[in-house]
């Protein structure tokens, strides 16, 4: 619980940010709300020498319609996520997705920015970006990209960002109209899902699911199996193909395995409840 | 004046805990401090076979690194950690240094401590210190301890440390199982628990500059118990010992005991002559401070064709862990005396033997044997209401202690003397604030329809032993100290009154009860009362806080030596009024002579007097300043019902409660807020018990969830709104008529819980569920269930 000697750069802007990383390369870590890595560190489990806090770095908070999509800056909390008017009305799926993040004072903290960057599969946010088809804008010293979601997560607590890349933005398609449900499974309010799942039905479906792999991870055979005229009831039959279930206290795989199974047919089942 | 006793006042050490103001261990600074690092054993059992710190010395900020070996060639102890409760004369009790030096018996086992100018570098140099150590086979579970196929202490034979026996009829209770018409058997397991208070513990040791003092400030529920304990095991004189407990947040039970690093940090701060200090981090809280529970249980029930009970036999195997801490073996003991809980039972048997494991030592913990004893007869209880067709509430009414009327004074089975108890009564008011006719329909009626969404209604009738304790009952349990508790009460010249106590208080609200003890009797305002505590030098004498004694005991203490003040101002006062003592009423703080309504004197007035001493009655000495020592007659038995109704969803396992009713009975109530708060935690600790809490270890020893987030301590947000009432029936223990409530919540709310999910689950044959219920194992049990069905 008392992290190694480190040192700590505070930054403004995303160019200061990047020209960190690329003076320091992997011995430095960005710290946006800190809430995974700092008890990462910690744990001594993260040992970062540079830690470059970019939580001040105001022009990254935002949340704007970009059209056909609504833009989130990468420092955007989860706590303006949750109540975003805009969000609410444009993407409903974002804004619940982000209110079952923690307790509010991890919501309060934590970044949408953060939240991806950080790849866990246990964590709400990547099954939303998954269902909803999002991107993120991945800015480097030789300018940016977009990153689809299926591109984002590349392994345990890994993606697809160079060392010196940061993520300074969200971008996730409007879907008013469209059916949507988050399917969280816990034990208690604060913890991180056992299982959940997230669904968009929405001409097609997109169901991302948490916990269910090493890394945030897509249930491609559930969407595959609606795409072929089957049942809510016998596509979420396939919930848990090609995951990998972690295993630990709350649930080994077959519990695992059941859940997801549980937890796609009633989030199938609420999304097309909503959709109008 | 408006009565004070049974008003539910605020408590008045909130506002400097809320804001901050109020200082615990870690607050505390003092120059020139030393911060310990603890090196600790990664194996459950290891043999250490050298230890090189030279890497580690040259650490930045690193002033001394010391080996188990190297501390005791400097002589710091004259004893081990103490075990002051030997429950046989053959009790095996392994040395326990505060350091280890050539064997590890759990994770967590310090093995070398750093000492260093921040607790930043003392953690990097504990890194750099490399100790060779050859495993071990371990002991991961006392199911394997059973089979002595390894043994905990590579030198014993056995992993058995004693057997303990209460069989005060064993021709009876065979009887009474030949006879029966009914008997059941309920195995359960009573998994540890890590106690999780609020404010991890900490110690900060300081020298004087001069005399050999030494005083120090630590997280702990008995600094006097601490200060004898240091003086007997370390030579250190307990007159040159003061120990402080600051603002103490929550114990539990896990801060009653006597611990290495308060050993370490008293006596290196003694020998080094700076301040030494620890604060332990949440992951080494769940090595370093004792666990509660720990116990595998076996209850048969022998009863008649009506469910009328004949006897009970219980047997125990309770898990000590790696060590004897301070009151390690008295826990299943504590619990023996209940397990025929509120019951009419002819025959009685009970045996426990205690087992060494590799794991860290268990000790007290909220109720401390209780909860685990009021589980296992009211699992039992329903099982047998089961196999006889009875509700859960008839089985129990049929065999009420006194047939559900008052009683006092009664004898039970288990050897004890119940103070008093009125069960019947206290019974219907839980159901009908549960509703029980509705929800029994709407559960039959969720069955009916098949919906997977069952409703389960849990019962609890318990009782409890509380106010340890009679000093001569503790002699008969071979426990190593009294049961008495100190109560001093000072006039001051101004007219206020100063409280010495030497109970312990730690998120209780001391200063608020006593203070509303002494306004009652004594007639002024609860605001100009102080109550002093937790620091030896200011309150010599006490026996500290635990189990559910403060007020029973301490409170009562206080309350006693307030009639000695009244006793000594009456006698100034009619000296001073020139009546005759008896002529002198006492009331709302006044003396009054009889007839002469004009002619009185405030005790504010008297106690001046009493502090001038210019006008006292002839050899009487100046100043009111009055102590009582209190050692109780009797134990106090409070009692009550829960019930918690549940929902179980059997497509997930989840489980959640939907209300719970909760009807106690403390006797008399101080402060009806207070009650409410020690319920509710109380209740909340039981349900954590039985729905998510439990260290879990694989067979090497290893905790599997030492940190917070996998060991699920449950929020409001997993809590329903508790529907509390009471009923009142005195305790004829004390002269205040009151029992205790500390643990009352949950010593009856685990066995509510689970009594829930059994009834939610009957109808797919389930009779049983291990603890915690996690969803997973609901679920499982579920599946198992329908596979055999
Ligand atoms: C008690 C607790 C409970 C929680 N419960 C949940 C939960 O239920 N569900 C859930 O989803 N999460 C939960 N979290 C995690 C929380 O949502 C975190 O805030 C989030 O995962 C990370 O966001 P952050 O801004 O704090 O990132 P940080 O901790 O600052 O960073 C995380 C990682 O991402 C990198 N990073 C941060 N920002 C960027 C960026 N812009 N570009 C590139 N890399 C970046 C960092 O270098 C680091 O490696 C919980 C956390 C805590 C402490």
């Amino acid at each position: 619980m008392i992290p190694s000697k480190f040192d700590y750069v505070a930054v403004d802007s995303a160019e200061a940010a990047i020209a960190a990383l690329t003076e320091h390369g992997d011995e430095a870590k960005l710290m946006a709300g800190g809430h995974s890595l700092i008890p990462l560190m910690k744990f001594r489990l993260a040992n970062p020498t540079v830690v470059v806090d970019i939580g001040k770095v105001q022009d990254l908070s935002y949340i704007n319609d970009g059209g056909d999509h609504i833009a989130i800056g990468a420092l955007t909390r989860h706590m303006a996520v949750e109540t975003s008017d805009l969000l609410k009305a444009e993407v409903p799926l974002l804004a619940h997705c982000a209110s079952q993040v923690g307790d509010p004072s991890v919501r309060h903290r934590g970044t949408i920015g953060g939240s991806l960057a950080h790849s866990d599969a246990a964590s709400d946010l990547p099954a939303a970006l998954l269902a909803l088809n999002g991107s993120v804008v991945a800015k480097g010293p030789s300018g940016e990209r977009v990153i689809a979601a299926d591109d984002l997560f590349a392994g345990f607590l890994e993606n697809s960002l160079a060392d010196d890349e940061m993520i300074t933005e969200v971008r996730v398609p409007k879907m008013a109209g469209a059916g949507w449900s988050y399917q969280k499974f816990n034990r208690r309010a604060q913890d991180w899902a056992i299982v959940g799942v997230a669904a968009v039905l929405n001409g097609s479906a997109g169901v991302g699911l948490v916990n269910m792999s090493s890394m945030p991870m897509r249930a491609s055979a559930v969407e595959e199996a609606l795409a072929g005229g089957a049942s809510h009831a016998d596509a979420a039959q396939k919930a848990a193909d090609g995951g990998t279930p972690p295993e630990d206290l709350n649930g080994d795989a077959e519990y695992r395995t059941h859940l997801a199974k549980v937890l796609v047919e009633r989030a199938l089942t609420e999304a097309a409840s909503r959709k109008s | 004046m408006t009565a004070v006793m049974g008003s539910p006042r605020l408590r008045k050490e909130d506002p400097a805990l809320l804001t901050g103001e109020n200082k615990f261990v870690d607050d505390i600074q003092a120059v020139g401090q030393l911060w310990m690092g603890m090196v600790r054993s990664p194996f459950a059992h290891a043999k250490v076979n050298g230890i090189n710190a030279e890497p580690a010395k040259s650490m930045p900020g690193v002033y001394a690194v010391y080996t188990g070996a190297e501390l005791m060639d400097m002589g710091l102890w004259a004893a081990p950690l103490p075990c002051a409760w030997p429950v046989t004369p053959d009790m095996v009790n392994p040395p326990h240094y505060p350091v280890a030096t050539d064997e590890v018996h759990h994770v967590g086992e310090i093995v070398a401590v750093v000492l260093a100018d921040s607790r930043y570098e003392a953690a990097d140099a504990v890194e750099k210190v490399e100790v060779d150590y050859a495993e071990l086979p371990a002991v991961g579970s006392v199911e394997a301890a059973l089979t002595d196929a390894a043994t905990a202490h590579s030198d014993h034979a056995t992993n058995k440390a004693f057997t303990w026996a209460l069989e005060p009829n064993p021709d009876g209770v065979n009887d009474a199982f030949a006879n029966a018409a009914h008997t059941v058997t309920g195995e359960f397991l009573q998994q540890r628990l890590i106690p999780a208070a609020m404010e991890p513990r900490g110690v900060l040791a300081i020298p004087s500059p001069h005399g050999g003092d030494i005083t120090m400030y630590t997280s702990t529920q008995v600094p006097h118990i601490l200060k004898v304990m240091m003086a007997a095991t370390t030579g250190i004189s307990e007159a040159k010992i003061r120990i402080i407990a600051p603002a103490v947040g929550g114990g539990f039970g896990a801060k009653l005991n006597v611990n290495p690093d308060e050993s370490l940090a008293l006596t290196l701060a003694n020998k080094l002559g700076r301040p030494v200090r620890w604060t332990e981090t949440r992951t080494e809280a769940a090595f370093s401070t004792h666990q509660g529970r720990g116990q595998r249980q076996k209850i048969e029930v022998a009863a008649d064709a009506d469910g009328k009970l004949l006897g009970v036999r219980v047997h125990l195997d309770a898990d000590m862990g790696a060590y004897m801490m301070l009151i390690t073996p008295g826990v299943p003991l504590l619990g023996s005396f209940l397990y025929t809980g509120v019951y009419d039972v002819p025959a009685f048997g009970f045996t426990c033997d205690g087992w060494f494991t590799n794991l860290t030592p268990t000790d007290a913990y909220r109720g401390a044997g209780r909860p685990e004893a009021s589980y296992a007869i009211e699992r039992a209880m329903d099982m047998l209401a089961q196999k006889v067709g009875i509700t859960p509430e008839e089985v129990r009414r049929r065999n009420y202690l006194g047939g559900g009327d008052a009683f006092e004074n009664l004898d039970v089975a288990s050897t004890l003397t119940f103070d008093s108890g009125h069960y019947g009564p206290n019974l219907d008011m839980a159901l009908n604030m549960a509703k029980i006719a509705d929800l029994r329909a709407e559960q039959q009626r969720r069955r009916d329809a098949g919906e997977s969404k069952q409703l389960g209604i849990g019962l609890c009738t318990y009782v409890e032993i509380c106010g340890l304790a009679p000093s001569r009952a503790l002699a008969g349990l071979a426990y190593g100290a009294g049961g008495w508790e100190a109560g001093t009460v000072r006039m001051l010249p101004t007219g206020k009154v100063e409280v010495v106590t030497g109970s312990t208080p730690h998120g209780q609200g001391h200063e608020t009860s006593w203070s509303m003890i002494v306004a009652d009797k004594l007639g002024v305002d609860p605001d100009d009362v102080e109550v002093l505590h937790s620091d030896t030098a200011i309150s010599p004498l006490g026996l500290d806080t635990y189990g559910s004694r403060s007020l029973a005991v301490g409170g009562v203490a206080i309350s006693m030596a307030c009639d000695k003040v009244i006793d000594k101002a009456r006698l100034i006062a009619a000296h001073q009024l020139e009546a005759n003592p008896d002529d002198l009423e006492f009331e709302s703080g006044r003396f009054g002579v009889k007839g002469s309504p004009d002619k009185g004197l405030l005790i504010q007035e008297v106690a001046y007097g009493a502090f001038t001493a210019h006008n006292l009655p002839d050899g009487m000495e100046p100043n009111i300043n009055e102590q009582m020592v209190f050692d109780p007659p009797n134990f106090a038995f409070p009692f009550g019902t829960h019930v918690a109704v549940v929902e179980v969803d059997e497509n997930t396992g989840e489980t959640t409660l939907l209300d719970y009713i909760a009807v106690d009975d403390c006797g008399n109530q101080v402060n009806p807020l207070i009650v409410e708060g020690q319920v509710h935690g109380g209740i909340v600790q039981g349900v954590a018990q039985a729905l998510f809490e439990g260290a879990e270890y694989d067979e090497d020893g290893q905790c599997k969830n030492p940190s917070f987030l996998d060991y699920l301590v449950p929020s409001a947000m997993e809590v329903p709104s508790i529907k509390t009432d009471y009923t009142y029936t005195p305790s004829t223990s004390n002269p205040m008529g009151v029992k205790g409530v500390g643990e009352a919540g949950t010593i009856g709310s685990a066995a509510a819980v689970i009594n829930g999910i059994c009834d939610a689950l009957s109808p797919y044959g389930v009779s049983d569920i291990e603890m915690p219920a996690s969803p997973m194992r609901v679920w499982k049990t579920i599946q198992d269930a329908k596979a055999g069905a």
